[in-house]
């Protein structure tokens, strides 16, 4: 396993840099920038809007320029994501700009895949490799035989191209790996699912419950701002974690829960709730359906039965569940985000959603508001050519509910070759590596691919394992699609370029077009610049994209968003009702209502490796940005104080990690600390680069990813259970 | 618990760094012991016992200098503006130590500069012939050298307190937040100019007299030391835990051997025997004197900057 | 006259740092320094823990060693709102004043002077908060004056139990948290 899992870095060979410097067809690339030049670009300082890319957020971001040098970026007052004040991932975007670490030019591999040798190549050359053998899987396996993940907005026009020649297997990490299952629970529940931004009311919430959610460490912006707001204005906050995160510290009710049982506390919550007759009993009635039968199953759920499992006093359960109640519709259960934990989270996310219905806050102020965005036409481009095979991540419907593309599903077929054979992988702006659960199946999968594209920024682990890396521009230094968002109120927003590319990066714009004409797909790209697609779209909708261009954001008509406004409460379930019993669920196999298993129990001298968020990074991708790698350099592996002693560890001493089936972390540091459970350890995800080419993040901290070399499949959506893996602590020698 | 993270990167200005280096402590050394020497001259020149102890007025001033100038070239190593040096004689600033520090050094040497002309050593007065002259002119007034004397003393005192309160004036470190530590560097000077004389003085009746002198001056720093100990641990908790530094902590070792075994007590035992004459005089008395009350220096200037106010905290 | 202060709210503020990275890009800040900084202090023990989390930099005190220290007037007491502030051209280096300051608020600047917060004076001269206080995504930090009666800080500092780091050392920190 460890001499397969460890990555060959890029090797360079120097003698070809210099070719890359003469480029034929790319003199236009940077039209987009020079097209401003004297009118922005001038001496002293200049303002430019756009949107971050730091994260999926998409903040309203101000650039501001000195000197022709990009200085500081701060938040769009106008941009209701970001209300003027970008989070710190945000704010250190600067760093991304002058990361020296950064891809500069198309590298294609020279020997076998695993002894990575590279040439450094002309945008050209690169272009013309990938579309010969784009040609050639073509013909053998059929264009549905080439699979794209991607996350971030930057990939619609890849995908576009992809689509155009013939493909629809695209998948992004953040459903499998991310908020599937709470998307799939809430819509099972009210026929909608939560999306991205979340459509919670926080600042209006009067009571705020957080499972996992770690707010103030996950730092999506406008969340974090509400909640803020809702400190302010007293609202009563009760968080649910092993760890004592920031969240728990604002908390009026901090339970410690063991981990993976919080389906055992939703459900004696509710009972406390439905036996104490403190829901929304008009809102139950009128709403919802089943609930007689869904009350029958949750009687017995008592708060003295969840004590066991919970390891929550039943006192403070009820406690809590008043304290809910009291509230209601106020009160925002909220439903979490990165919610692959144990492979019952749809169901867990399920009782979250009916925990809100019972309270009455799907769709009313300080519960779930309804979003609202613009409308905007698309590009009128020819119709795409059907594809003549079912997609392939999820056969035969095994998984009955899912709703997007299932990532890990594309890679089982990859690896088995069924239902068909997958035999190219574009990867645009997602590290697999570290963003899949079992990097081993990963790699296995990548061994039975002729063709591995990554478009990235920085030579991550995954671009270490393609046959072509692509330099992209960052999000700083390029146009990319609208931002048409759903939100509180409407509004479209601009990301345009505000600095040059230092080298030979281009947008993913370009990347594509250029990609497309290559396959000889011209009849899509009928604009000759991004410019043009923009300027169509926004004239279609009857908005000016000069008036876009200064403002960065153009926003729409405040619309109600709540029922009591007048939003017509719809819920788009079989029954056209809250379903507190799904009756498509039964059907299917599975529980009704959620129902409670026992996790795992880890094994003696083991504990339970949870992961989650530093404030000043996001996932993989900022560890090599100088500014925020300042504010934290390394992971720590943070273990309860009172075991640190009993193991003789004090903080600041390394040690390794060895999980069940072996494997060994990087070393990291002990976080001897009294914010946590006994029974787990916690790390932030993202540290433990074994990209050497990444020389400021390479060997710093360990890497939660390599270690979850266990997963569990949710069978409702296909997600993976990550938090399964137990550790134990390796003293360095 | 109490558990305390700090974000705070920078090494230069974590509290668990030196902000000053090996500079300090020498240039402090060397400022005390000229001190010592100025004082001790001063006074033999204002008693006008030039005759008995010869080397003492006649050679220590020499010496001062070159021990002063060393100490200057330390602190100017430490500066970390060194072009902008100039800058502290562009104004006064009466609540600095360091600006009194400055200006003080400036009167030391001309007052040093004529304490040498009382004596010119050789080689000088064989370049500089006119030396010579203006030397016989004010040995041929008494009062003069009398008065070179007071001049040379009250400046070695001035040296000398200023050392101790260069330190002891920066309140954000708990272990130099004492009264005494001026009196303890004045006295750690003398007793290091006393046993400097001590070695290298050839006549006998001035090594003994100074090795004498020296026992005053130890055991009075030894008095001192233990009052500025006290003064420590009678005070606050922040107080208490930098004398721990000393007593017990990470600096102990340091100072009970060398600052205090070695560099106090058993060469004060060595001297007294000595001057009773129970043993002969012996170098290494006066050598453990010297090397102690350059560690003394070392370990009040390492150990201050490890003292800290959030110490207390951090150590709960 | 005026009297520049900082109220930080510390059960809004979550410790996430967009103060610190503000902080470094608006001010040029060189790599491995920081001129603000957070602090963690959790007291109790799991599950019952108290955390105070506080954004820190030079308190600006109101009885500066630093400045009394400073043997060539470098570091001074801006003539606006009583900001401590350190001309680098008359600074040697001598580091007397970061020996001085309880708070550890100062570092030598690779440049050879010393350099540490100065309550962002050059955007508050145009009507701007400090950037560290611009960006806080919690809101939780107010700059203002405390002559001035009827100021935000004054209104916090009058309604909210609050402290400040170190008022034993006697440098009259002019930073304020809430509690
Ligand atoms: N072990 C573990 N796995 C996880 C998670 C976890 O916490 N632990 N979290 C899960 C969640 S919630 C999510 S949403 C996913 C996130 O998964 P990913 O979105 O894959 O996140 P990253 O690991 O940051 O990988 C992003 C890659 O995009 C590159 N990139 C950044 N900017 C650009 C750009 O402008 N253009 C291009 N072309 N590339 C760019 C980065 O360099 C990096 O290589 O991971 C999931 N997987
Ligand atoms: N700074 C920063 N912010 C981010 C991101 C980032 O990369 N960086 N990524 C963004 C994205 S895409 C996502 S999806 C979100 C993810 O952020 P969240 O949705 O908040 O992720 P969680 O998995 O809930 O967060 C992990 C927390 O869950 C706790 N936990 C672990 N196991 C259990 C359990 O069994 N029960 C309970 N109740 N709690 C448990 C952990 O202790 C930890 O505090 O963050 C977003 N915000
Ligand atoms: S939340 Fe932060 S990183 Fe994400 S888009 Fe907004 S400012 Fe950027
Ligand atoms: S930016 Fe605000 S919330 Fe974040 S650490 Fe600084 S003061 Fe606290
Ligand atoms: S915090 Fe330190 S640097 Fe700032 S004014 Fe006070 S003593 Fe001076
Ligand atoms: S280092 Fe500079 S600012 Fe500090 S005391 Fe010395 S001269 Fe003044
Ligand atoms: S006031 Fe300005 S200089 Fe001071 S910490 Fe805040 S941003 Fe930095
Ligand atoms: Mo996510």
């Amino acid at each position: 396993m460890d001499n397969i899992s460890r990555r060959k870095f890029l090797k360079i060979s120097a003698a070809t840099i210099s070719g890359a410097a003469t480029l034929g067809a790319v003199g236009k690339l940077t039209e987009s920038v020079e097209q401003f030049s004297g009118k922005i670009f001038r001496n002293g300082v200049q303002k430019i809007p756009t949107f971050c890319d730091i994260c999926f957020w998409k903040c309203g971001v101000i650039a501001y320029i000195r000197d022709g040098k990009l200085w500081k970026l701060e938040g769009n007052p106008e941009d209701p994501l970001s209300r003027g004040r970008l989070c710190p991932r945000g704010t250190g975007g600067v760093g991304a700009h002058y990361d020296p670490d950064r891809l500069k030019s198309p590298l294609i591999r020279k020997n076998d895949r695993g002894k990575e040798e590279w040439v450094a190549v002309t945008w050209d050359e690169a272009l013309e490799y990938i579309a010969r053998k784009m040609q050639a899987i073509k013909s053998e396996y059929g264009a549905e035989s080439v699979a794209m993940f991607s996350h971030g907005i930057g990939g619609n026009f890849l995908k576009h191209t992809l689509k155009a020649f013939g493909t629809h297997n695209f998948a992004a990490p953040s459903f499998a790996q991310c908020r599937g299952p709470r998307d799939v629970g809430f819509k099972l529940t009210f026929g909608e699912d939560i999306s991205s931004p979340e459509r919670t009311d926080i600042k209006n919430a009067k009571c705020l419950v957080f499972l996992g959610y770690h707010l103030g460490e996950n730092m999506h912006n406008t969340q974090v701002q509400e909640f803020s707001e809702a400190i302010q204005n007293g609202a009563s906050i009760i968080v649910v974690d092993p760890r004592f995160s920031i969240a728990a510290s604002k908390a009026k009710y901090y339970l410690p829960i063991k981990p993976g049982t919080d389906i055992a506390l939703l459900l004696a919550w509710m009972n406390v709730i439905v036996n104490e007759k403190l829901y929304d009993r008009d809102y139950v009635e009128k709403y919802g359906f089943g609930f007689e039968k869904f009350k029958n199953e949750i009687s017995n759920y008592t708060p003295e039965w969840a004590y066991p499992e919970t390891g929550i006093e039943p006192e403070i359960i009820r406690r809590t569940a008043y304290e809910m109640a009291k509230h209601k519709p106020a009160t925002l259960v909220h439903p979490g985000r990165h919610v692959t934990w144990y492979g019952d989270d749809t169901q867990r996310s399920r009782a979250i959603a009916l925990l809100n219905a019972l309270l009455g806050s799907w769709g009313r102020k300080g519960g779930f508001y309804t979003p609202v965005s613009m409308d905007l036409p698309e590009y009128p481009y020819p119709p795409y050519p059907k594809p003549n095979k079912p997609k392939v991540d999820n056969p035969n419907s095994k998984y009955p509910f899912a709703i997007e593309t299932i990532t890990n599903g594309i890679r089982d077929a990859t690896i088995s070759g069924s239902p068909y054979p997958i035999k190219g992988w574009f990867v645009y702006a997602t590290n697999l590596i570290h963003a899949l659960p079992n990097e081993a199946e990963t790699i296995k999968a990548i061994q039975n691919l002729d063709l591995l594209v990554v478009i990235d920024v920085i030579p991550s682990e995954i671009a270490g394992w393609a046959d072509v890396v692509l330099p992209e521009s960052i999000y700083l230094e390029r146009y990319d699609d609208l931002n048409v968002e759903w939100f509180r109120e409407p509004f479209i927003s601009l990301r345009q370029p505000v600095v040059e590319s230092p080298h030979d990066q281009k947008p993913n714009w370009w990347i594509a077009k250029k990609l497309a004409e290559k396959i000889g797909l011209n009849e899509y790209y009928p604009w000759e610049n991004i410019v043009d697609y923009l300027k169509y779209r926004l004239t279609a909708g009857g908005y000016d994209f000069e008036e876009l261009r200064t403002k960065g954001i153009i926003k729409g008509t405040p619309q109600p968003i709540y029922f009591d406004q007048g939003v017509p409460a719809e819920f788009p379930t079989p029954s056209g009702k809250i379903e507190f019993y799904s009756l498509q669920l039964a059907q299917a196999g599975f529980d009704a209502v959620p129902k409670y298993k026992k996790p795992e129990e880890a094994p003696p001298g083991y504990f339970r490796l949870l992961y989650g968020r530093a404030p000043v990074h996001s996932f993989s991708r900022t560890q090599t940005n100088r500014i925020l790698m300042d504010m934290y350099q390394e992971n720590e592996v943070w273990i309860n104080h009172v075991i640190a002693e009993r193991l003789g560890l004090k903080s600041g001493d390394y040690v390794k990690l060895k999980n069940q089936d072996g494997v060994v972390s990087n070393r990291i540091k002990i976080k001897s600390t009294n914010r946590i459970r006994p029974d787990c350890v916690y790390i932030v995800h993202g540290f433990g680069h074994n990209s050497k080419m990444l020389r400021y993040a390479y060997n710093k901290g360990a890497s939660d990813s390599q270690l979850l070399t266990r997963y569990v499949i949710d069978p409702l959506m296909g997600g993976t259970g990550m938090n399964v893996n137990f550790v134990t602590i390796e003293v360095e020698v | 618990m109490n558990e305390i993270t700090n974000t705070r990167m920078n090494p230069s200005i974590d509290q668990f760094l030196s902000i000053w280096n090996w500079e300090i402590p020498v240039y402090l050394f060397l400022g005390g012991i000229v001190a010592g020497m100025m004082i001790i001259s001063g006074y033999f020149l204002f008693k006008g016992r030039t005759k008995d102890v010869e080397c003492s007025c006649y050679k220590i001033p020499f010496v001062s200098l070159i021990f002063l100038t060393a100490g200057m070239i330390a602190l100017f190593l430490d500066l970390e503006h060194k072009a902008y040096v100039w800058r502290v004689y562009t104004t006064f600033k009466i609540k600095s130590p360091m600006s009194w520090g400055s200006w003080i050094l400036l009167l030391i040497y001309p007052v040093l500069f004529l304490n040498i002309l009382i004596r010119i050593p050789k080689f000088l007065s064989n370049k500089f012939p006119f030396l010579e002259d203006l030397s016989t002119k004010i040995n041929s007034h008494p009062v003069a050298v009398r008065n070179i004397g007071i001049a040379s003393m009250i400046s070695g005192a001035l040296l000398g307190i200023y050392t101790g309160v260069l330190l002891s004036s920066l309140g954000a470190r708990p272990l130099w937040n004492s009264s005494t530590l001026w009196i303890l560097f004045l006295l750690s000077g003398l007793s290091t100019a006393a046993a400097f004389i001590h070695l290298i003085a050839k006549s006998r009746y001035e090594s003994h007299l100074l090795a004498k002198a020296d026992n005053v001056f130890l055991s009075l720093e030894l008095i001192v030391l233990i009052l500025f100990l006290i003064g420590l641990l009678t005070s606050t908790q922040v107080h208490i835990d930098a004398a721990k530094l000393l007593l017990n902590g990470s600096y102990a070792p340091a100072f009970w051997v060398f600052v205090v075994g070695l560099g106090i007590i058993i060469p004060l035992i060595i001297q007294i025997m000595a001057v009773s004459n129970k043993i002969p005089h012996t170098p290494i008395a006066p050598i453990m004197v010297i090397v102690g009350g350059l560690i003394l220096r070392f370990v009040i200037v390492y150990a201050g900057q490890v003292s800290h106010w959030f110490n207390a905290q951090l150590l709960k | 006259m005026a009297r520049y202060a900082m109220v930080i709210d510390t059960k809004k503020c979550v410790g996430c740092m967009d103060c610190v990275v503000a902080c470094n890009t608006e001010n040029n800040v060189p790599e491995g320094f920081n001129r603000d900084w957070i602090v963690q202090d959790a007291r109790g023990s799991f599950p019952t823990v108290n955390l105070e989390i506080r954004s820190e930099r030079c308190n600006h005190c109101d009885n500066p060693p630093c400045v009394y220290c400073c043997p060539t007037g470098a570091s001074h007491i801006h003539n606006l709102g009583g900001v401590v502030l350190v001309e680098h051209k008359l600074c040697i280096g001598c580091k007397a004043c970061i020996a001085s300051c309880p708070y550890d608020a100062r570092f030598v600047h690779p440049e050879g002077y010393v350099d540490k917060c100065t309550f962002c004076i050059h955007r508050v001269e145009e009507g701007l908060d400090p950037a560290c206080v611009s960006v806080c995504p919690t809101y939780c930090m107010t700059f203002g004056d405390l002559d001035d009666v009827n100021s935000e800080v004054n209104r916090l500092l009058n309604s909210r139990k609050h402290h400040s780091v170190l008022p034993e050392a006697g440098t009259k920190p002019q930073i304020f948290y809430l509690e």
